[in-house]
């Protein structure tokens, strides 16, 4: 009967995981974000145009291809357990909210981890035509995952708050939206000229998802940049679990 | 053990639990009677952790639901209403995802769940996705999931709902052969139900206990208790007849099909005296029964009282 705490967890992960096989929701996923990935890159990024052995258009173009794709996945992580309501079974087995949380979050972060690590192709075909700095890559893809988690994250949080998962998607996406947004020179210079202090300039650019990500993808590990996702991440599944609580009722 | 005290949950004005207390002892199997939107569904979910009461504790084994959610439901089998689970995974995967998170493990874990899908006949399901099973298969899934662990505690949400005749009385057995050393919860709506498997009854109404009793005892209660009951050719006859002895209260016939029914005053058995009228009379009856009451009836009573009861108190307030 001694199940240790992680290992609970990681019950919860896997039984998630091999869920999202279980439909071709996975595949479908799989597929739509290797070719739009691939088609950003090549056609957006101007990947040959550049002449250059970097990855930068691939991962420029991953916070706006997350915008879209992370909230699909997330949408359904507790909408779905509320509509059918599995959610009560779950929470009447001995585990506690914190081990489903994250059992949950962790299941759709590794799915997204298998689908960001199958763009290797792209990878190899730049180290075929050039010399790239690959620890540098390498940081754009740890870089890469770490906002995916951000942005699922926010989706646990929206996902738990209704049993709808159109609802949960929609919001998920205006939320995280506001968060690219927030660290775009457009936004930032309109709260310039409406005159507030550099120092809320600042804030609200600290808060963007693109402000960490850019500097990650481009090689640059900061602490503090890690710690922002890491701290976002905690803060919006903290949240999910006291929307949990509060509404597993209706 | 299982034992709530004072257990309250509203909603708002809503007072879908009002102060609920009881107690059940191991081997004894409770049965939660009620009409729809009494509260047994609220209540089995505070007992099971799932909601948080607005006051009021529930205890499980000594455990208190809301302090040791966790050791609590180590010993809690639970089958929510409706017996959700994830309808994307085969039975087997399923069983096994509850063992897992039960903490059962190698020969244990083959041996329980085994012993869980024979006692429900699941074998033969094993691989099918849970999605495409009937309604009875998965309320036996549910089932299944409940009583892995060997639990000391079962609560169950109309175990039976959705299941046909055989199936019922199959899960009734189960029901039965578990309860001598576990203490067993089971919400029904099927009165035929509480005889066949419950050692004890509460009824409750409007989010309040209104009765709790064995099931004899809640049939003493029915007006049908101790009453005679006979069928004939003439009874008109018969009522004029039965209506003459001194212990019976009235006869009725029953407009259908014609039966007669002599009810006795309170607390006297008429059964010898209707029977020696009736030979003495020398009269012709077909077949004839000592009624022993009407679960249906109690109920009616009991819950209908209750209602009466707190429509004359907001007719008052306004």
């Amino acid at each position: 009967m001694s199940t240790s705490a992680g290992n609970l967890t990681r019950v919860l992960m896997r039984r998630e995981l091999k869920s999202y096989f279980a439909t071709p929701v996975a595949y479908v996923f799989i597929v739509i974000f290797l070719v739009l990935a691939g088609a950003f890159t090549f056609y957006l990024g101007g990947f040959y145009q550049r002449g250059q052995a970097d990855l930068l258009p691939f991962f420029n173009f991953h916070p706006w291809l997350y915008l879209f794709l992370i909230p699909a996945i997330a949408m359904r992580l507790w909408a779905e357990e509320r509509k059918s309501g599995s959610i009560e079974l779950l929470l009447t087995l001995p585990v506690t909210m914190w081990q489903a949380v994250l059992g949950k979050f962790l299941a759709a972060w590794a799915f997204v981890g298998i689908a960001l690590a199958l763009t290797f192709p792209i990878w190899i075909t730049v180290n075929y035509l050039g010399d790239p700095d690959n620890g540098a890559i390498l940081a754009g893809y740890f870089g890469s995952f770490l906002m995916a988690g951000a942005f699922l994250a926010v989706g646990s949080c929206l996902s738990a708050s209704t049993r709808n998962q159109v609802v949960a998607f929609i919001l998920t996406v205006v939320i995280c939206f506001a968060l690219l947004l927030a660290g775009w020179p457009l936004v930032l210079d309109m709260f310039r000229g409406f005159g507030f202090p550099q120092a809320v300039i600042d804030a609200i650019a600290g808060l963007s998802f693109i402000t960490h990500f850019s500097a990650i993808s481009k090689g640059v590990i900061d602490l503090r940049d890690l710690l922002y996702f890491v701290l976002m991440i905690g803060f919006w599944l903290y949240a999910s679990a006291v929307v949990i609580d509060l509404k597993k009722a209706d | 053990m299982i034992e709530t005290r004072k257990l309250c949950k509203h909603y708002g004005g809503l007072k879908a639990v009002d102060g609920i207390s009881f107690k059940v002892e191991p081997g004894e199997v409770l049965g939660f009677l009620g009409p729809n939107g009494a509260g047994k569904s609220t209540t089995m979910k505070m007992i099971a952790g799932f909601l948080t009461p607005t006051s009021g504790t529930a205890t499980v084994c000594g455990f208190d639901v809301q302090e040791h959610p966790i050791a609590a439901k180590r010993l809690m089998g639970y089958l929510p209403e409706g017996a959700p689970s994830y309808g994307e995974m085969s039975v087997a995967g399923f069983l096994e995802f509850i063992a897992d998170v039960r903490g059962l493990a190698g020969e244990e874990r083959r041996r329980r769940i085994d012993d869980a899908v024979g006692r429900l006949s699941l074998s033969g399901v094993m691989a099918q996705t849970i999605d495409t099973l009937s309604k009875g298969f998965r309320r036996r899934v549910g089932l299944a999931q409940a009583i892995v662990h060997d639990p000391k505690v079962l609560v169950l949400d109309e175990p039976t709902d959705g299941l046909d005749p055989n199936q019922k009385h199959e899960v009734r057995a189960l029901i039965q052969a578990m309860s001598r050393d576990k203490t067993i919860i089971v919400s029904t709506h099927i009165l035929e139900e509480v005889h066949a498997v419950c050692s004890r009854a509460i009824i409750i109404a409007g989010g309040k206990v209104l009765a709790d009793d064995t099931p004899q005892g809640l049939e003493a209660r029915s007006r049908y208790h101790q009453a005679v009951s006979l069928s004939t050719a003439n009874p008109k006859d018969a009522q004029e007849l039965l209506a003459r002895i001194s212990d019976v209260s009235a006869v009725e016939i029953d407009p259908q099909d014609g039966r007669v029914t002599a009810f006795p005053r309170k607390g006297k058995p008429i059964f010898d005296a209707v029977t020696a009228a009736l030979r003495q009379a020398n009269f012709q009856f077909s077949e004839i029964a000592l009624e022993q009451g009407r679960l249906d009836e109690v109920f009616r009573q009991i819950t209908q009282t209750e209602r009466n009861a707190a429509m004359a108190k907001k007719k008052e307030a306004a």
